[in-house]
C-alpha cells in the first residue's frame, strides 16, 4: 500500500501543529466558536449529541495492522472503547475532548493517518472497492488512481471552498462494490484498445435528492485524468449553487443545466486546463502504483478447503469471495451480530482483526461502505484459522449481503442531524431475522437504514431502505423498495405511509414473505421487486392497516 | 419550563444550566423562563459552556424532562448503550427516554 512521502509527512505534521494552536486558542477564548467550527470541522472534529466526534479518514478504505493498532489504541485511550465504521469507509469516535484532539491527530500522523477533509465543502476521502487488489474479475487496482486523486485533492486551493461536500468514488471493476453511481463523480477504470481509462460519471448522489450519474465522458487516459477532473470541478465550482444549501451539489447542477451543457462546458473548460501541465508524468504514476504491487503470493498455495466443520462452511460460502491468486481468498468479516451495532468495533477486536490481518493477509486490511472489514489476501489454506479466531470473539457472523448485514448511520442516539434512531431499528430486524438459514433462504438481500433525509445510511439504495423522519416529535419510519447501490444502480421507492418501530419491522416481514411466495428461480429480492413491481407489496404492507 | 442546555467546551459533555452553575445532570435544570438566552449568551463568553440554546420541558417530581426526544437523548446518553449513559448501573434509568 501507499506509504507517505517527505512532503506527505510534512504537510500532515504541519496540519497536527496549526490544529493544535487552534485548539489552545479555543480553549483560551482567543476564537470564538464561530470562528473555530470551520477550523476544527476542516479536521474532522465534529460537535454531535453527546460530545465532540472526530472522523478519521481512511482513504480508499485500506490500511494496515499498525494503523489498525492505533485506531483501537485511541479508542482505548481517548475515547470509550470503541470506534464506528463509517459508508465512507471512515473510522468515527463518538466520545473525544477537545483538549485531546490534537494528540490524538499526532497520533493519528505517526502511522500516515489523519482527519483532513473528512468535513467541510471540499472533496471528500475517495472511496473505492474494497476488493481492490485482490478481485478476480477487476480490469486492474483502482487503488494507484485513488491514490492519485487524493494527492490531486488534498489541500487543493482552488477547491478547498465548493457550494457543496464533493465525494469520489473508483472502481475497475463490472461488479460495483463502491455504489460508484451515487457519488459526485462515479470513475470506473476500463481498458479500450489495450489502454486503460477512466469512463466518468457526474452528478450522483443519496440525500434529500437522490440521483444517479450521468455517464459523462466513456474514456478518459491517465494521462488526462486530473486535468479531465479539474475541469469537471472547475464548472461545478464556478456555476454550483451557493445560495441554497439543499441545491448545492453538482447533482442539481446537472439536473438545472442538463447533462449535454455540462458536458460542453467540462470539454472547453478542459482544452483550457490541459495547457496548464496538471497532469503528473507517467513516471509519478507508476511510482505511486509500485506501492500497489501485489505481495509476495505463494504460487504452491494449495486450492482445496476443508469444509467438514458445517459453521466454517457457511461463513466460507457467504463470507468469502473469489481472488485473482490462485490458492488465496478475500474474507469479509461481518461487523454485524444480531442485535448487535453495524459498524461498529471494539478495541479488542480491532487488535485481533490487526493479528490476523498481520499474520495471515500480507498486513493488509479494507474498510467497506457496508461498514465490515476485510482481509485482502488469506491463502485458502489459512481460511479455517482466521475463522476459528474471529468465531472466538465473535465476529464469524456469517450475513455478507444478506438482511442481516444492515447498513445504518449513527442516527439519532448519537448524530445531532438525525431526526429518529437507526440503530435500534437495525438491532430489531437483525434479531427477527437472526436464523442464518432463514437469512440465507432469502438470499442477496441490502438492506439500508438512515435516521434522517441525509442519507447517510444509504437508504435509497437498499432493494429495502427505511428513512426515520420526525412525525410530531415522534419517531416515525418510512419504507422504501427496490433500490441499490451496485451495478444494477436504482433508486427506492417509498412504499407509503410511514410506520413506528415495531410497524416497519412487522412490514419488513411482510414484504419478505411475498418474496418468497412469488420469486422465480434464481431471483434476488430486489429482482422479484423489479418484475411484479410495487403494487403486491403495498397490498400485503398495508393490508392490515 | 424552559431550560438551558450546551456542552462543555473542552469536554464536549452536555450541560444544564442549575440557576448558577452547569451540570451534566438534566435533573438539576432550573426554569429560566425568558432569561436563557440572555444567561447562554454571558455564559459562552466566558467559555464556560458551548452552543447553548434553550429548550422547552415538563417538571416532573424527578426533575425536568426535555420535550423533545433529541434533547431526551442527549440527557442521559446513547439508548442503544446503557453503559455509556450516565447512569451505566440502572437499566431502568432510561424508561422516560423514549
Amino acid at each position: 500500500m501507499y506509504r507517505y512521502d517527505q512532503y506527505d509527512q510534512a504537510i500532515v505534521d504541519a496540519r497536527v501543529e496549526e490544529f493544535r494552536d487552534q485548539v489552545a486558542r479555543r480553549l483560551s477564548g482567543e476564537l470564538s466558536e464561530d470562528q473555530f467550527k470551520p477550523l476544527r470541522l476542516m479536521n474532522g472534529l465534529y460537535l454531535q449529541l453527546h460530545a465532540y466526534m472526530l472522523r478519521v479518514a481512511i482513504p480508499y478504505g485500506t490500511l494496515n495492522s499498525g494503523q489498525l493498532r492505533v485506531l483501537a489504541d485511541i479508542a482505548r485511550r481517548y475515547d470509550r472503547g470503541y470506534g464506528h465504521f463509517t459508508t465512507r469507509q471512515n473510522l468515527q469516535y463518538n466520545w473525544i475532548k477537545l483538549a485531546d484532539a490534537p494528540d490524538i491527530l499526532a497520533e493519528l500522523a505517526k502511522v500516515e493517518m489523519h482527519a483532513i477533509q473528512t468535513s467541510g465543502n471540499c472533496i471528500r476521502n475517495i472511496s473505492s472497492d474494497q476488493y481492490a487488489g485482490a478481485a478476480a474479475d477487476e480490469v486492474t487496482d483502482p487503488r494507484p488512481w485513488a491514490e492519485l486523486l487524493r494527492q490531486w485533492s488534498t489541500f487543493h486551493p482552488e477547491f478547498s471552498y465548493l457550494p457543496r461536500k464533493f465525494k469520489i468514488a473508483v472502481i475497475a471493476a463490472a461488479e460495483d462494490r463502491a455504489a460508484m453511481r451515487l457519488h459526485d463523480i462515479g470513475i470506473e477504470i476500463i481498458e479500450r484498445d489495450g489502454e486503460q481509462g477512466a469512463r466518468i460519471f457526474v452528478g450522483g448522489g443519496m440525500g434529500r435528492t437522490p440521483m444517479i450519474a450521468h455517464e459523462v465522458r466513456d474514456f478518459v487516459g491517465i494521462d488526462d485524468l486530473l486535468s479531465y477532473l479539474e475541469a469537471c470541478l472547475r464548472v461545478y465550482n464556478r456555476y454550483g449553487r451557493r445560495d441554497n444549501i439543499y441545491k448545492a451539489r453538482i447533482k442539481i447542477l446537472l439536473h438545472e443545466i442538463g447533462v449535454d451543457e455540462y458536458r460542453r462546458q467540462v470539454e472547453e473548460e478542459f482544452l483550457a486546463v490541459k495547457q496548464l501541465g496538471l497532469d503528473p508524468p507517467k513516471a509519478e504514476f507508476d511510482r505511486i502504483a509500485a506501492f500497489f504491487a501485489d505481495p509476495p503470493f505463494d504460487g504452491d498455495a494449495p486450492d482445496a478447503v476443508d469444509r467438514s466443520d458445517p459453521g466454517f462452511a457457511l461463513w466460507l460460502d457467504q463470507n468469502v469471495a473469489a481472488h485473482k491468486a490462485p490458492g488465496y481468498a478475500i474474507a469479509t468479516i461481518s461487523l454485524k451480530p444480531a442485535g448487535g451495532i453495524p459498524g461498529d468495533a471494539t478495541a479488542e477486536q480491532m487488535d485481533l482483526i490487526a493479528d490476523l490481518a498481520e499474520r495471515y493477509s500480507f498486513d493488509e486490511l479494507r474498510v467497506t461502505h457496508a461498514q465490515n472489514l476485510v482481509l485482502p489476501h488469506v491463502r485458502k489454506a489459512d481460511l479455517y484459522a482466521v475463522w476459528q479466531a474471529l468465531d472466538g470473539a465473535g465476529l464469524a457472523e456469517a450475513n455478507l449481503d444478506l438482511i442481516g448485514d444492515i447498513i445504518a448511520c449513527p442516527g439519532l442516539d448519537y448524530c445531532s442531524l438525525a431526526n429518529a434512531r437507526s440503530i435500534p431499528l437495525a438491532q430489531k430486524i437483525s434479531n427477527r431475522f437472526a436464523d442464518p438459514e432463514r437469512q440465507r433462504d432469502l438470499g442477496e438481500l441490502k438492506l439500508k437504514i438512515s435516521g434522517c433525509i441525509n442519507a447517510c445510511g444509504h437508504h435509497h439504495a437498499g432493494h429495502i431502505g427505511i428513512l426515520g423522519v420526525d412525525r410530531k416529535g415522534t419517531e416515525n419510519y418510512q419504507l422504501l423498495l427496490g433500490g441499490s447501490g451496485a451495478e444494477d444502480v436504482s433508486l427506492g421507492r417509498i412504499t407509503g405511509p410511514g410506520f413506528d418501530e415495531d410497524g416497519v419491522v412487522d412490514a419488513i416481514e411482510r414484504v419478505t414473505d411475498l418474496y418468497k411466495a412469488r420469486r422465480e428461480p434464481g431471483e434476488r429480492f430486489v429482482d422479484t421487486y423489479r418484475r411484479i413491481g410495487m403494487e403486491p407489496f403495498k397490498e400485503v404492507i398495508y393490508a392490515q392497516s | 419550563m424552559k431550560i438551558l442546555t450546551g456542552n462543555d467546551l473542552a469536554t464536549g459533555d452536555v450541560v444544564w444550566w442549575t440557576g448558577s452553575d452547569w451540570s451534566r445532570h438534566v435533573e438539576d435544570a432550573a426554569d429560566v423562563g425568558e432569561a436563557g438566552e440572555r444567561i447562554g449568551r454571558e455564559e459562552e463568553a466566558a467559555r464556560r459552556v458551548n452552543v447553548p440554546y434553550v429548550i422547552d420541558a415538563a417538571g416532573t417530581p424527578e426533575g425536568p424532562r426535555p420535550a423533545h426526544i433529541k434533547d431526551r437523548i442527549r440527557a442521559l446518553g446513547p439508548t442503544v448503550r446503557t453503559d455509556l449513559t450516565l447512569k451505566p448501573s440502572d437499566p431502568a434509568a432510561g424508561n422516560w427516554v423514549i
